[in-house]
């Protein structure tokens, strides 16, 4: 009778065990990120990080080919962006170019068949654009990208258009004069939160000038108050935004931040610096590069409010901590990290754009103005 | 031996209509039944009414339906009307307080004047409702514990919503009306002023809160335990000690070396529950108006430990890095 008694009460602790830590299947694995004790760690589900590992694999490598003998530009006609490659490492390119970003379609994604040169094609003038944005966030913020850097996959993975672009968001259709504060209601962007359910607009669209008077450092820097005047409701604004970081990157606060002290830099991850870098790149890319295309852009690779589709994290991290894991992928295409207009302008680009002063949108380098003036005129005259 | 482990009451007796004490002049107001059900007498008492209303009472359910219209009519209009969206979003949608740039005027409806004057009907609907429980009370000739505690929940809830608000002089600072909205709230709000798990009512209040539980399930299992004695007779058993009285202390004599008494368990009760609302409201009542990051107010008073940094660099803030280049 005891024994069974005994047998039961097992049974029952047990089950309601397995009841607590089986909530998630399989249990999920914890890895430490700060000093003991203070919590800052990544809980990862093995079989979502399995299913990440297994969406994140890196295309094999096209053939390597010289890279010498005559430049594509002056081969070709009208190569604007990439004529500092050889002709084999320009074909080479265009290979896979067309495997990352149109499989399917092939070459006539862009082109057209009455010659290569032809800009017919809106498609073409994007790709333009975009080369010289992914060679600018190669050359001009490794601070962000690393090493590893980021090719056209890194966002596109075989699609036309990533998965993960975002356009200004209209909100919810409300009845007229309701204010909405800008949230609640169900943001995707937020993950799923009430908070402001745009943030991207106003945080990674405008210039470094807009952003300054954005609600960024919002929490108390001293112990008494002295005269910071944040409100929780801008706190939200940020606090938004963070989401939108945590859930592109599959990972929790602790990733960059000790949450005792969030605003503290001296106890966050190396990650939290590099986020920095990121916010920063990722609003160059689109002030400076995808919304250029806005004149001419057909309105289906527009939003509802008629802006190009953006680039957030979600676009290149698509769920990782880093894009493609960490896999470097630029090392195999190192003309993606390099400006390729011209030989000769190059070097004065590259140091030009070292010593610029990031927060200053004008001191660009002559490099980078000669392709946009270039890519203008370009537009100008196809229409 | 089931019968004591069961959520639903186990012994029902059967009795008539029973309308209550004479309270005299305000015999009116009692309205309604009594009706008796068996299954609310699985839960509690069969017998179902009568209320007693009252012009409090009456004059509450009004304010409160004014707020609560005033609320959801506010939610709807975000979601243009749609009955559909309103049913989906519902637990997303809030009415929100003004944007900071009002202050403490009387902002447009349309832009946190609907929610002002939510507050103000919530507020006063509350209040009579508080009033109606003073006064039932003094009606039946009880003490007014009921009603103090009470009021701690209120002055919680005044402070969240308009003593704090008034301090820092803007009611962009309240809390909005909505179900996750209010919590975003909430975790911004700690963000905002530096952790409020290092506010020392904040860390009062959950040992009051935690406590609270944990007092009112080892009284509501002990008394349990103890009802086939009698334990439940709990209010004669104060003065009249039985065995189920000398069990029960001696259950916990015997497991902590110390019990409370028939009459005390109920003042630590009372007093944990109110402690947590009352704490919990001077700890708010401080953030913002005397105190700006309590992590940092932690520092201070040698509550957070520091740790060493992980790295042989510790992280550097990038905006001061570019200026100093």
């Amino acid at each position: 009778m005891k024994t069974h008694h005994f047998l039961r009460a097992t049974v029952a602790v047990l089950a309601s065990t397995l009841l607590l830590t089986g909530c998630e299947k399989p249990p999920p694995e914890t890895v430490q990120l700060g000093y003991r004790g203070v919590g800052q760690e990544l809980v990862a589900n093995p079989k979502i990080l399995a299913a990440t590992v297994a969406a994140n694999q890196v295309p094999t490598p096209q053939p390597p080919v010289s890279s010498d003998g005559p430049r594509a530009g002056d081969v070709y006609e009208n190569v604007q962006v990439l004529g500092d490659l050889s002709v084999g490492e320009f074909s080479r390119l265009m290979v896979a170019m067309t495997e990352w970003v149109s499989p399917e379609e092939g070459c006539n994604y862009c082109h057209v068949d009455e010659g290569f040169q032809y800009d017919t094609k809106y498609t073409k003038r994007v790709a333009r654009v975009m080369t010289v944005m992914t060679q600018n966030a190669n050359v001009a913020w490794g601070d962000h990208v690393g090493g590893a850097g980021v090719t056209c996959y890194t966002c596109h993975r075989g699609l036309n258009i990533p998965a993960n672009v975002w356009a200004t968001d209209p909100g919810q259709p409300h009845a007229p004069g309701v204010m909405t504060a800008g949230q609640n209601i169900a943001s995707v962007t937020a993950a799923y939160s009430s908070l402001p359910n745009d943030p991207l607009t106003p945080y990674l669209e405008g210039d470094e000038e807009e952003a300054k008077d954005l609600p960024w450092r919002v929490a108390g820097r001293t112990a008494l108050p002295t005269g910071n005047r944040s409100s929780v409701k801008q706190t939200e604004w940020i606090y938004s935004l963070m989401m939108h970081f945590s859930d592109s990157l599959g990972v929790n606060c602790t990733h960059c931040h000790n949450t005792r002290a969030f605003y503290d830099w001296e106890q966050s991850s190396p990650a939290r610096v590099k986020a920095w870098y990121g916010i920063r790149m990722v609003r160059e890319m689109n002030n400076k590069y995808v919304n250029d295309t806005a004149d001419w852009l057909p309105d289906h690779r527009k939003g509802p409010m008629g802006d190009p589709l953006k680039v957030n994290c979600a676009t290149c991290h698509q769920g990782a901590y880093k894009p493609l894991l960490g896999a470097n992928m630029i090392q195999d295409y190192p003309n993606l990290a390099r400006y390729t207009l011209a030989a000769k302008t190059e070097p004065a680009a590259e140091e030009a754009m070292e010593t610029a002063p990031m927060d200053d949108p004008e001191a660009g380098d002559a490099m980078q103005e000669a392709v946009e003036e270039i890519i203008e005129e370009e537009m100008t005259t196809s229409e | 031996m089931i019968e004591y482990q069961n959520i639903f009451t186990q012994v029902q007796a059967e009795a008539p209509d029973y309308p209550g004490v004479p309270i005299g002049k305000d015999e009116e107001h009692r309205m309604g039944g009594p009706v008796h059900s068996w299954l609310a007498g699985k839960l509690g008492d069969a017998q179902i009414g009568p209320i007693y209303l009252g012009p409090s009472g009456f004059l509450a359910f009004i304010c409160g339906f004014i707020a609560f219209e005033i609320i959801g009519l506010n939610m709807m209009a975000s979601v243009n009307w749609d009955p559909i969206e309103f049913m989906r979003q519902l637990p997303w949608l809030a009415l929100e307080p003004p944007p900071p740039e009002y202050g403490l005027s009387i902002p447009p409806l349309h832009d946190g004047g609907w929610w002002l004057m939510a507050g103000f009907f919530l507020t006063a609907a509350i209040l009579l409702w508080w009033w109606r429980t003073f006064t039932i009370s003094r009606n039946l000739g009880m003490s007014n514990y009921l009603a103090w505690a009470f009021a701690a929940a209120i002055w919680l809830y005044l402070v969240l919503g308009f003593i704090r608000p008034i301090l820092m002089g803007s009611w962009s600072e309240a809390v909005p009306f909505g179900i996750f909205p209010h919590l975003d709230w909430t975790a911004a709000f700690s963000m905002r002023y530096g952790n409020l798990f290092y506010n020392p009512f904040h860390m009062l209040s959950i040992a009051f809160l935690y406590g609270s539980a944990i007092l009112f399930a080892m009284h509501g299992a002990t008394i349990l335990a103890v009802s086939r004695y009698g334990g439940d007779r709990e209010i004669d058993q104060v003065t009249d000690i039985g065995t189920a009285g000398e069990r029960s202390m001696l259950y916990w004599r015997w497991c902590m070396g110390f019990n409370a008494s028939m009459e005390s368990i109920h003042r630590w009760a009372w007093w944990f529950a109110v402690l947590t609302v009352i704490t919990g409201g001077i700890g708010i009542l401080l953030t913002g108006t005397v105190v700006e990051n309590w992590y940092l107010w932690g520092v201070k008073h040698g509550i957070a430990p520091a740790y060493p940094v992980i790295d042989a660099v510790p992280v550097a803030d990038p905006m001061m890095m570019e200026a100093n280049q």
